[in-house]
């Protein structure tokens, strides 16, 4: 099957690796990842302020060609996931924003939060399914792995809707799938310091480090993430106490999948 | 900009506020502000203005959620910080990040992640 994929800045460049490494496991699944036509930067953060319309606009823009391109919009960059889903949540319930988007874009027929957007973790757990993937497995994981999750993929978890907020399980899952360990520790979900790194790279650094030494402590002997900017962060505050992947180049270990 | 011009902005009820202080509880930047997020709540709901728009709290303010995920009465604490900022970062010459900033910081695995969206908080 295809589907819609929005791969986004930091996938067409620094993180290359994860993208290749998705498409890759992916395809061993049978599914084709098709970028999606024009696509523009999502703009890394979702604008709170209700008069932002012009920033959600390039969401907007992708989200209405997944519409009529399968229905479905696959993302695997953190935070493109979190603002993607986001507005296309005020597509389907802020009426302001809907007028204005519309208007602006010229969209006939109007765009209304019809597309559905997944997550590549949602799309190997609902469509492909863990007990596949524990199936193909050719080299088990044999260590310790801490399943980092951080903030983009849970919160608001209202509009998110992707797992547990407080305490997600579906990258622990896919480590057991994969015939690793996950480590049981209470940092999981805490932000690595995101972007201050620019303005505050300490504080940025007592964060990363703070998600490290928990991981650590309860013997992890490597942590992933899904985020590029959370894989800078502890990569760069942290990578020499633990190693730092993507969840993706996991996969392609015990899948025995060339990189 | 008056209050209720505040209370547009910020899109979010403060005075469903019930005070229990999760929000502060659960920031990870309690530490780095001046003035916590249980306190933008309650500013805004008072109307202290003022005080917000010179705190320092907006710099370090991560955009985690972990306070709007913690509020038991659905307040969104990081909507007012970021309320605020935008409205500092609205005017003119007050941006916090300018592009002289970023060459002395730029390594070689910077995503273009964290340039896009420090660039989409600290300058308007």
């Amino acid at each position: 099957m295809q589907i819609c994929y929005y791969p986004g800045c930091t996938l067409k460049s620094k993180a290359v690796d994860l993208d290749i490494q998705a498409r890759k496991i992916a395809e061993k699944f049978g599914i084709e990842m098709v970028d999606i036509d024009k696509w523009q930067c999502c703009g890394a953060e979702y604008p709170t302020a209700p008069n932002e319309t012009a920033t959600k606009l390039s969401a907007v823009r992708a989200l209405n060609y997944a519409k009529s391109h399968g229905g479905k919009l696959l993302t695997l960059c953190s935070a493109c996931h979190n603002v993607l889903k986001r507005v296309n949540e005020d597509m389907r319930t802020n009426e302001k924003t809907i007028m204005k988007a519309n208007i602006y874009l010229e969209l006939n027929p109007e765009y209304r939060g019809e597309t559905e957007v997944i997550h590549y973790l949602e799309m190997l757990k609902n469509i492909v399914g863990f007990d596949k993937i524990k199936s193909m497995v050719v080299k088990p994981l044999n260590r310790k792995v801490a399943a980092y999750y951080g903030c983009l993929l849970l919160r608001p978890s209202n509009v998110m809707k992707f797992d547990n907020p407080e305490n997600p399980t579906i990258l622990e899952d896919l480590i057991v799938a994969l015939g690793g360990t996950p480590v049981k520790y209470s940092h999981k979900n805490e932000c690595c310091g995101a972007y201050v790194s620019i303005k505050s790279p300490d504080l940025a650094k007592k964060k990363s480090q703070s998600i490290t030494d928990d991981a650590k402590a309860f013997g992890a002997d490597e942590l992933i993430t899904a985020c590029p900017l959370c894989y800078y962060n502890l990569k760069k505050n942290c990578g020499e106490n633990l190693k730092i992947s993507y969840f993706t180049a996991l996969m392609m270990e015990a899948l025995g999948i060339d990189g | 900009m008056d209050k209720n011009d505040f209370l547009e902005l910020a899109n979010t009820d403060v005075k469903k506020c019930m005070k229990c202080g999760k929000c502060s509880a659960r920031c990870p930047s309690f530490d780095e502000m001046d003035i916590k997020p249980h306190q933008f709540v309650s500013y805004l709901a008072e109307g202290k203005i003022d005080k917000l728009l010179v705190s320092k709290s907006i710099w370090t303010c991560l955009s985690c959620l972990a306070c709007v995920e913690r509020c038991p009465r659905g307040v969104a604490p990081q909507s007012v910080i970021e309320a605020i900022r935008d409205t500092v970062t609205r005017k003119a010459g007050a941006n916090g990040l300018s592009a002289e900033d970023i060459p002395p910081i730029l390594d070689d695995d910077v995503p273009q992640q964290l340039l896009v969206a420090a660039y989409r908080k600290y300058n308007k």
